[in-house]
């Protein structure tokens, strides 16, 4: 299957993921560069990590303004997997292809550590590889990271089974203590309504090795690649 | 026009140079000429109080690919058509002057000159030095720099993988930030910061050009601290987005193989960049500044010359490709404006539209004096070298309050909190990150791996330059030794105070000798660095401290050890030692006589020979696989080194009684400073193995406890659960922060 890895200025994980999928992953990808209009044939988008226009303003509102996000919102709109990871996420919400919003980490500092996910379900095309509250490690990046939206709409999208990944300890125990970064409720990853766009702050492309130290985030994109056999 | 003393103070040069200049000349230089020389005549970037002790540094190996000075950074051949590129460089003043934007625009100016030879930026490493915690300042001044350096590093996407931090009075109105950078290119594409061609077309770019900065090499990096309160708005103001793209649009317009020549903006912004690249290629340069992009009107020519707005670049390109070279920029949104040309007479011609603003022969700028000054060591000097245990009382705590202080001393206690706000990990290379004694970084499409450290005592340069430059030299191979890797070479920054003072320079010349004799006998060149002087308040001058940054190899990346104690029931083995015998000098300079006994005494002691050899038989142990882990017994002594190996993986340690045997100095057994000794562990079918290669090369080593369990025994002497060991070590910073 073909990956296509979005590039806005100022995005830096574009080839850590290009690497994952294609040299790790053996699947094709191509770059798009953010003035593109079209996003055909590309079976999955990858929105990498980054800082997007620097983030000035707020991370992720300049570049949705970016050519590129009308096709995104197209392809979405048809079905195409998207993932989104932590500016990607952020873009993603200011997009308004997810809900909610990431402010400024609880405790005002930029945070780079290994966590621990709990895949909340696993009939999604981004988990069918995980175990159901299987714990993964992978590592988070950022200084706003902090999952927020009223009530309503936290509770909408449990009932929905719209939060795919939380903040657990090494067991899959949720705790308070497991959370970087003072999310609601724990949340690391959502997916949208129809369940093709996946939004979340941890890197699943720097967990593609075991020299890295874990390569639980390939499990994530071989979930999509096998959604496409 | 008659120069005034004010004039001259301005831009840093003496009545004498100025003399010099109107000589050369042969007429008085106007006054951006004379902006020029100053800024070109700095120590930043003339190097005329260093240049002579800088030579003395063994600069080539079969590997060395660059010539010191020649270029941007140092340049070394790794293998398969690989090469990295690396520098260390200070920004001490803008820091001390403003922290967040100082730390900030110094990842952000070391960056670019690994950027100038056509690498892509891998790393980042930082030194930082501060005062004491219990001063608000000093707080403020720390927190500000982490702050920068993470907010700047981790916008551009080069991870922070290692670094040092420590803490003494000398730096409290002078803190040092010093930060480092790491590239990787292909051998046949490192770029040259040479103009090139007659008639090449140069191309400014990157950021408008503003009016900050102003005087930065000459002004700044000349003054104390106290004049500099007054210059907050002279501080450059560092834009971490505009670097990123600056990054990416740069190394396009370098694949498109039409660029000759490429050159960052640093200190003396584009005087430096232009003039030095004129005389890198033996060429001249015509400039028209009414063509550089401007951030605000009605800025002089003086102005456009001296400033260091952050984030430009100079390229050089022959006329025929510049819309090639010009499409790349437009693509990234970066601006591009053609500025001036390579001219043939090596002559520097700047103009302003019609108006001629300077007209000055290269060489006559390039060529900065050079002065040999006297040292002398201060009589303080002497008396600071003697130390005799007789004077030394056991600290009245006892052992495990002993260690639980020293482990919380913010010079020894973890800096997680720190380096958590450094992304380490992005670009995907990072096997180990921060808090082990070397980073390692894999190569990808290679079974490579690069270890790189950071590191200076400058307390033991304090009492003896000479040994205590070894010392540095050698704890840096060290470090690189102890994950498996080959030292191959190093980058240097050298932090002093006045060196036209006797005492200063007699540091600087001293540690520069002790440091170059070090490398020579471990055979490993620097390839590249940079000088800062000056560096004093009030008279005090900080602590001489010369950092070094190291590069290492690993052929395989597999072949590597962590520090931590990888499981239990393995053999600890201290490697540089057989007895435990005190000696005076384990305490000189050491943690424990600081924090004590408040005191900084005695003479440290290094055998290069031994270094050599602890270091040879760690790094072909390990290739053996004989070792499964090993950390460098540093500040702290073995004690502390024990624990570090301890706490980050939960494995006990349990201490034979050879540890209390030898008695009643356990201060020195301890906790002492001794060199040339690494911490390891293996199993116990291999300790007759280690044992024969030991003795085969010579080299003493000493079982001295094993792994396990959840207790850290220290034979008869401290018996600690190690969840209290490790809570003192990783709660130390932060305890230090609030109190």
């Amino acid at each position: 299957m073909r990956f296509g890895i979005l590039v806005f200025p100022g995005t830096w994980s574009d080839a850590d993921c290009y690497y994952q999928v294609k040299d790790v992953l053996g699947q094709d990808a191509d770059y798009v560069w953010h003035r593109e209009e079209s996003l055909d044939g590309f079976d999955c988008v990858i929105l990498p990590g980054g800082f997007s226009y620097g983030d000035y303003l707020r991370a992720g509102a300049i570049a949705r303004f970016s050519p590129v996000m009308n096709a995104l919102s197209d392809f979405a709109s048809a079905g195409g997997l998207v993932v989104g990871i932590c500016n990607g996420f952020q873009v993603l919400c200011e997009a308004g292809l997810l809900p909610g919003v990431l402010m400024r980490n609880a405790h005002l500092e930029y945070r780079c550590q290994w966590t621990n996910l709990r895949a909340e379900r696993t009939d999604t095309p981004f988990t069918t590889r995980c175990g159901l509250l299987q714990s993964l490690r992978i590592p988070v990046s950022h200084g706003e990271g902090n999952y927020y939206a009223d009530a309503d709409t936290l509770d909408r999208l449990e009932r929905n089974g719209q939060v795919l990944f939380r903040y657990c300890d090494d067991a899959g125990r949720i705790a308070e203590t497991c959370n970087p970064n003072g999310s609601a409720r724990n949340i690391a990853g959502i997916i949208n309504e129809r369940g093709n766009v996946l939004g979340m702050m941890p890197h699943p492309e720097r967990s593609c090795e075991p020299l890295l130290g874990s390569d639980d985030g390939n499990l994530i994109f071989l979930s999509v690649i096998d959604s496409f056999r | 026009m008659p120069v005034t003393k004010e004039i001259l103070d301005e831009i840093a040069l003496s009545q004498a140079e100025y003399g010099m200049i109107v000589d050369r000349l042969d007429r008085e230089p106007n006054p951006v000429e004379l902006g020029m020389f100053g800024a070109l005549w700095s120590e930043h970037c003339g190097y005329k109080h260093s240049r002579p002790l800088l030579r003395l540094f063994p600069s080539r190996s079969p590997r060395v690919l660059s010539q010191s000075g020649a270029e941007n950074a140092g340049a070394v051949d790794i293998g398969d058509g690989l090469a990295v590129v690396f520098k260390v460089e200070s920004h001490n003043h803008p820091s001390a002057v403003e922290p967040l934007q100082g730390a900030a625009t110094g990842v952000g100016g070391i960056v670019r000159d690994i950027l100038a030879m056509g690498a892509r930026p891998i790393a980042l490493l930082n030194s930082l030095r501060f005062g004491p915690l219990d001063s608000a300042q000093n707080r403020h001044l720390f927190r500000g720099v982490v702050e920068g350096i993470s907010w700047y590093g981790n916008c551009i996407g080069v991870p922070d993988v290692a670094g040092e931090i420590y803490f003494d009075d000398s730096y409290s109105q002078n803190p040092l930030v010093n930060a480092m950078c790491v590239g990787v290119v292909s051998t046949d594409k490192l770029a040259s910061a040479a103009a090139g061609q007659s008639g090449s077309v140069l191309l400014l770019v990157g950021a408008d050009t503003g009016r900050d900065g102003i005087h930065g090499a000459s002004g700044l990096a000349s003054r104390t601290f106290e004049e500099e309160q007054e210059l907050r708005p002279t501080v450059q103001v560092g834009n971490p987005f505009l670097e990123k793209v600056l990054i990416e649009s740069c190394l396009e317009a370098l694949e498109t193989g039409c660029v000759t020549g490429i050159q960052d903006l640093g200190a003396a912004g584009l005087t430096s960049a232009a003039i030095e690249s004129a005389y890198r290629g033996g060429r001249g340069i015509i400039l028209d500044l009414s063509r550089v992009h401007r951030r605000e009107p009605g800025m002089t020519g003086y102005e456009v010359m001296l400033s260091e707005s952050q984030e430009r670049m100079l390229l050089v390109t022959p006329p025929e490709n510049v819309e090639t070279v010009r499409k790349v920029f437009q693509k990234w949104d970066v601006p591009c404006n053609e500025i001036g040309q390579v001219i043939r007479q090596p002559q520097a011609h700047i103009v302003d539209g019609e108006e001629s603003v300077a007209q000055l022969p290269i060489e006559q700028l390039t060529e900065a004096p050079r002065y040999r000054l006297k040292g002398a060591p201060s009589s303080e000097q002497l008396e600071r070298q003697q130390l005799s245990l007789g004077d030394v009382p056991l600290p009245s705590q006892g052992v495990p309050d002993t260690l639980l202080q020293l482990l919380a001393s913010p010079n020894i206690a973890s800096k997680r909190s720190v380096y958590q706000q450094y992304d380490h990990q992005v670009q995907t290379n990072t096997v180990v990150g921060p808090g082990s004694d070397a980073a390692v970084l894999r190569i990808k499409g290679s079974n490579k791996a690069i270890a790189l450290s950071i590191d200076c005592n400058s307390r033991y340069c304090f009492l003896d330059p000479y040994r205590g430059g070894q010392i540095v030299v050698a704890e840096v191979c060290r470090n690189l030794s102890s994950t498996g890797a080959e030292p191959l070479a190093l980058t240097d920054c050298l932090n002093f105070g006045n060196p036209e003072r006797p005492e200063i320079y007699y540091q600087l010349e001293w540690c520069v000798r002790g440091m170059a004799h070090a490398c020579r006998f471990l055979g490993v060149p620097v390839v590249s660095g940079n000088v800062s002087l000056y560096n004093e308040s009030q008279g005090q001058a900080i602590y001489p401290t010369p950092i070094v940054g190291g590069l290492g190899l690993l052929e395989d990346v597999n072949a590597r050890v962590p520090s931590a104690f990888p499981e239990e029931g393995l053999a600890v083995y201290l490697l540089g030692q057989s007895s435990l015998r005190p000696r005076a000098s384990d305490l000189a300079g050491s943690e424990i006589l600081q924090v004590t006994h408040q005191r900084v005494a005695g003479r440290p002691s290094i055998s290069l020979p031994l270094e050599q050899r602890v270091q040879a038989l760690c790094r072909q142990a390990i290739a053996q696989e004989l070792i499964l882990s090993a950390h460098d017994c540093s500040e702290g002594g073995l004690a502390v080194a024990l624990a570090e190996c301890a706490i980050p993986t939960g494995v006990g340690f349990l201490g034979t009684t050879v540890l209390s045997r030898l008695a009643r100095r356990w201060d020195c057994v301890l906790f002492g400073e001794r060199q040339s000794r690494i911490a390891v562990t293996l199993r116990w079918e291999d300790a007759a193995k280690l044992g024969f290669i030991a003795a085969e090369m010579d080299v003493p080593v000493l079982e001295v406890g094993h792994t396990g369990g959840n207790r850290f025994r220290l034979g008869r002497y401290a018996d600690l659960l190690l969840s209290e060991v490790a809570d003192a070590w990783e709660g130390g910073l932060d305890r230090a922060l609030v109190s």
